[in-house]
């Protein structure tokens, strides 16, 4: 991270009105470092998690949606599992990813929330992830072609990879769901 | 014993072997399992990451749908598991936020090495073993999500496991005392950056090297996949195969390695094949 100051010279309450509702309290952290010191993406991360967190508790939203440390985020939970002041850091993650999707920004790692839309988009289709057909949608959108073309033919040839998706009958329910279930409250 | 069962995706893909292990093993231990009928992803992590209604509405399906039956859910996957026990939380705290108009269930959410390693369970186990694991140096490999967070899983010893350990031992394998039993190996980073999970897998693998291990066992399927195929890419002839415990039980409970199963693995499982062979060497010169 740069050496600028983070002070907080702009932000809005509305970050912090949301992650109060969700119990996320930033504001309790006391930069122990915990979080980032076992965080085993750590070494990719733009913004370190206790930067991340504290980003969060002056509402710099910009910054944070800008960055490819919540994209690069496994959501492994040993953050917020070892927090001692029992932050949901890794909620926290999820938050800003939603947030950045929403507002229409575009992701500062690319590929993976591309990877989370096609597995989503199987699951909206068939009710049950369609490997084949997500990895395809995968490698359209991402025009990664090649990568791990090996490896993808060496599962289909173990038979790990299943030729038709897995169709459930309650697929009306699951369309229902995707369609913004609960969003009719602005949540 | 009858519980409710609850596959998930994975199980009816790429770790297709592990499904099969699961009913196996459980037919051999007398325990039915009862699959929830059309059961839809849970939205592993793709979903939460990305869209919290999303995220939660998909697994509250599949708990409303085992309402009737009221079973204990089996789950073998550590992602289906955790979404599951999510989901569960949230309609206890707050059923009505998530139009459900009732939520009492009976039942409980229950992780399968949790269940194998109950001492009910892990005793019928040692009782029915065929053949044993032969002192095989074992390194049990938990990663993340049957344990973290401990306030959605449950989880009481989430830094120090105990039940893939205990599970081994009773097999009459040799679990090694190592460092990375609970750290990622980025299965949802993957496919899209690869080189995040080859440095993490590649650090797994060192050490459980160093711990003079010579395989893996998990009960993940994402683990399972992702650090076969990510040592594939970096460690090459070091590699060391990756089992599901119910694969070992499995074998330990029949007798038997059988050929069909050696071939799913990425990385040829050859240790656990010679203990089985080695044994059928030994019995038919004797």
């Amino acid at each position: 991270m740069s050496t600028d100051f983070i002070a907080p010279t702009s932000g809005t309450t509305k970050l912090e009105d949301k992650l109060d509702s969700l119990g996320i309290d930033v504001h309790a952290c006391y930069q122990c470092g915990r979080c980032s010191s076992g965080c085993p993406v750590a070494d990719f991360f733009d913004l370190s998690v206790m930067e991340v967190v504290r980003l969060a508790s002056y509402g710099m939203e910009e910054k944070l949606l800008h960055s490819r440390t919540i994209w690069l985020c496994a959501a492994c939970e040993t953050c917020a599992s070892r927090c001692p002041n029992d932050i949901e850091i890794a909620a926290l993650m999820d938050v800003l990813r939603e947030l950045t999707l929403r507002k229409g920004i575009s992701p500062a790692e690319e590929r993976v929330p591309v990877f989370h839309q096609s597995f989503l988009d199987s699951i909206r289709n068939w009710g049950r992830a369609y490997e084949i057909g997500m990895i395809g949608a995968y490698k359209i959108r991402s025009k990664d072609f090649l990568g791990d073309m090996k490896l993808g033919m060496n599962m289909f040839f173990k038979g790990k990879l299943s030729l038709m998706p897995h169709s459930i009958k309650g697929k009306p329910e699951i369309r229902q769901i995707f369609s913004g279930k609960g969003k009719e409250y602005e949540r | 014993m009858k519980l409710s069962y609850y596959p998930g995706c994975s199980l009816q893909g790429t770790a297709l072997d592990y499904d099969k292990s699961v009913r196996e093993i459980c037919g051999a231990l007398d325990i039915e399992l009862v699959e929830i009928a059309d059961w839809n992803c849970c939205g592993a992590s793709s979903a939460h990451m990305t869209n919290r209604e999303i995220g939660m509405r998909l697994p509250i399906r599949n708990l409303l749908l085992n309402q009737e039956a009221g079973l204990d859910i089996l789950v073998p996957c550590a992602a289906c598991f955790q979404r599951l026990k999510a989901a569960d939380l949230a309609l206890r705290e707050h059923s009505d936020f998530w139009d459900v108009p009732r939520y009492q269930p009976e039942f409980r959410i229950v992780h399968i090495s949790s269940f194998l390693a109950s001492d009910e369970i892990i005793s019928r186990i040692g009782d029915s073993i065929v053949r044993g694991l032969g002192d095989l140096s074992i390194a049990c490999y938990y990663g993340c999500l049957s344990l973290r967070h401990p306030k959605i899983t449950g989880a009481v010893n989430y830094e120090v496991p105990d039940t893939l350990e205990a599970i081994v031992r009773t097999l009459g394998g040799q679990p090694v005392k190592w460092s990375h039993r609970t750290e990622c190996c980025s299965g949802s980073l993957t496919m899209a950056r690869p080189d995040i999970a080859r440095k993490l897998v590649q650090d797994i693998h060192t050490a459980a090297k160093k711990a003079g291990a010579t395989a893996f066992v998990t009960d993940c399927p994402m683990c399972q996949a992702n650090v076969e195929s990510r040592q594939l890419d970096t460690v090459g002839e070091e590699s060391m195969p990756v089992f599901f415990a119910t694969e070992l039980i499995a074998a330990a409970l029949s007798g038997e390695y059988p050929q069909k199963q050696r071939k799913v693995h990425l990385i040829a499982p050859d240790v656990l094949a010679s203990v089985f062979s080695g044994e059928a060497a030994r019995e038919e010169t004797s």
